[in-house]
């Protein structure tokens, strides 16, 4: 499995104009009547791999949407490089799409669907770059002549990435890739993935799953109701999300003793007595895990249960756009003179909302790109 | 027009089972048309109401719907047409490329049969096959255009597309006099009448008017399908 490098990439230093790979969003808004989608995004996506990360419900598919020029921004600008996207299908040479939803052309072979892909793009040797881009997705066996309905959705979604690769594109966006594929593909799908990125191309991937953009992606941004909550490295990030006050539900042979020994043993920084249990807020994830048990047993209380209130997603990016956070720096988001770069810190940003929701519309003066 | 587009859109709509869907009516058609001949009680009054109620009345408005909104609204329901769309193809070539197809499949699944049966019926007599088999060519064509024109400009198209050819050409084109100089059935019938000499049959719409509303409304519908799927939104599950 071997990528060609994008040499026109390789050497993203400090571009003077917008650089002709990456994918600007400038003040972008959409919105559904009353309900808004995605609110005032501005980020620039550039070569390596960027995961597109927030909860279901956040936005990521229509911003990818607009990125690919399947959606006109209801205000703002999505441009690749210099280009506007919305209604320009010339950019379709540069880019390549695996949406998320499933559907394909079920009446198509495998290896038909790919090669109408390669027709499509009016390759000079279609034939032979089907044949790479199935080879790339292992897909190169007997399946590729079965009929695409008789395809495992892991097999689907890799006929879908062997078509959005056929024309060897610059820019790869990927909604939700790795849904539905089994372990071993998924390992497969991501070390391609981080070969295109390493290579030199724009891969944008969107996930709501962390260790999934964990595993591929240097850089993440981070999408919550609709806002850009957080730009910057993965590991910068993930240590916020672990380090951040944890909520634990607990039970035990006696809650108020156990309330009274926590509170004097200063493990946590909040207790409260809720319905059937005790609600127990811990400022330092690590300290709290160890003293417990130990603050129990001094105690002599048993402990019934112990659980998270507050490790779904939701929760982890609403504490990292609520402002509780220490030692975050806040700040704009990348502009289009050049992308983050990986190991670029963390950057969630002040003007995020507190929750989820629909937020009010701006006004519809915008026009789309 | 696009080969490759083509090719898809064609495997789309005759592969497999689907074909059946077209098949059908075209079938009943000239089957009832060979069972009058054989009990020898085809005429040519009956072959003008054949050709008027079955062909034009039935078979025209239900296969340009089939047809119009099967080359396209299936594929943006379901998001398929996103593989189509994010090629380096001016979307409307997409849009024209899928009306060829309609049209190709509309000539060979209603006006082909249309001749058939009218030839099966009464020969070349009075013109009657030659006549139908042009007007519901150019009915057919029109009727493709509209119905494609429908389905990219709602996710309803085939209840939109029913009530179209139930309520407005069936029902106010046959009541309302008026209604009746904008209906394509109507159209379809003032070009057999062009050609047929048949005392059997009389046109309503005068074939200058009917010609020239055909071409403008095919031209139309395509031209407003092309531009209409290149704003064209598709979006993601959230």
């Amino acid at each position: 499995m071997t990528l060609p490098s994008q040499p026109a990439v390789a050497a993203p230093a400090a571009p003077a104009g917008p650089h002709p790979t990456t994918v600007y969003l400038q003040q972008v808004s959409r919105w559904y009547g009353n309900v808004v989608a995605v609110n005032d995004v501005t980020m620039a996506i550039g070569p390596g791999v960027t995961g597109l990360l927030g909860p279901n419900g956040a936005g990521k598919s229509t911003l990818l949407h607009m990125m690919a020029g399947f959606l006109a921004p209801s205000s703002g600008a999505v441009t690749l490089g210099a280009e506007r996207i919305w209604r320009n299908h010339q950019i379709y040479r540069s880019i390549g799409l695996v949406p998320e939803r499933e559907a394909v052309y079920g009446f198509l072979t495998g290896w038909q669907f790919v090669l109408a892909s390669a027709k499509l793009h009016k390759l000079p040797a279609p034939e032979a770059a089907a044949e790479r881009a199935m080879n790339l997705v292992e897909m190169m066996g007997p399946a590729k002549d079965r009929r695409v309905d008789t395809y495992s959705k892991g097999m689907r979604q890799r006929v879908k990435v062997a078509a959005a690769l056929v024309h060897d594109p610059a820019v790869l966006l990927l909604d939700e890739p790795f849904n539905g594929m089994d372990p071993r593909q998924r390992l497969h799908l991501m070390e391609l993935v981080r070969e295109m990125g390493a290579s030199g191309r724009t891969v944008l991937f969107s996930s709501h799953i962390l260790e999934e953009v964990e595993r591929v992606a240097q850089h993440i941004e981070v999408l919550v109701a609709g806002r850009h909550a957080a730009s910057g490295d993965f590991r910068e990030i993930r240590r916020l999300m672990t380090d951040r006050p944890h909520v634990f539900f607990v039970r035990s042979s006696d809650d108020r003793r156990l309330a009274a020994a926590l509170i004097a043993d200063q493990a946590a920084g909040g207790v409260s007595l809720a319905e059937g249990g005790l609600e127990v807020r811990a400022l330092d994830f690590r300290r709290f895990t160890w003293l417990l048990p130990r603050v129990a047993r001094d105690a002599g209380v048993r402990l019934w249960q112990v659980s998270p209130a507050d490790e779904d997603l939701e929760s982890v990016f609403s504490y990292l756009i609520s402002g509780n956070g220490s030692g975050r720096r806040p700040g704009g988001p990348p502009g289009p003179g050049g992308p983050p770069g990986p190991g670029g810190p963390a950057v969630p940003h002040a003007d995020a909302p507190p929750a989820a929701g629909p937020l009010p519309a701006p006004p519809r003066s915008g026009g789309a790109a | 027009m696009n080969a490759t587009i083509a090719a898809v859109t064609y495997r789309g709509m005759i592969g497999s089972r689907r074909i059946w869907l077209l098949v059908a009516l075209p079938l009943i058609m000239v089957g009832l048309a060979l069972l009058l001949r054989l009990t020898n009680q085809a005429d040519e009054q009956l072959a003008v109401i054949l050709m008027q109620r079955f062909a034009v009345g039935a078979l025209l408005p239900l296969m340009g719907l089939i047809v119009g909104t099967g080359v396209i609204a299936r594929e943006i329901e379901d998001g398929v047409i996103i593989y189509m769309l994010s090629k380096p193809i001016p979307r409307p070539v997409v849009a024209y490329t899928k009306l060829l197809v309609a049209v190709s499949l509309m000539i060979v699944f209603a006006a082909i049969p249309t001749f058939l049966a009218g030839y099966l019926m009464v020969g070349a007599e009075s013109g009657v096959a030659t006549g139908f088999f042009l007007g519901t060519a150019a009915g057919g064509i029109a009727y493709a255009a509209v119905f494609l024109l429908i389905s990219v400009l709602t996710r309803y198209a085939v209840t939109i597309g029913v009530i179209y050819a139930l309520i407005w050409e069936g029902l106010v084109g046959g009541i309302v006099p008026g209604a009746r100089q904008f209906s394509i059935q109507q159209w379809t019938q003032s070009i057999a009448d062009s050609v047929s000499s048949s005392p059997f049959f009389k046109a309503d719409v005068p074939l200058g008017f009917a010609a020239v509303a055909l071409i403008v409304v095919t031209l139309g519908a395509a031209i407003w399908s092309g531009q209409r799927l290149r704003s064209l939104s598709i979006t993601g599950d959230d």
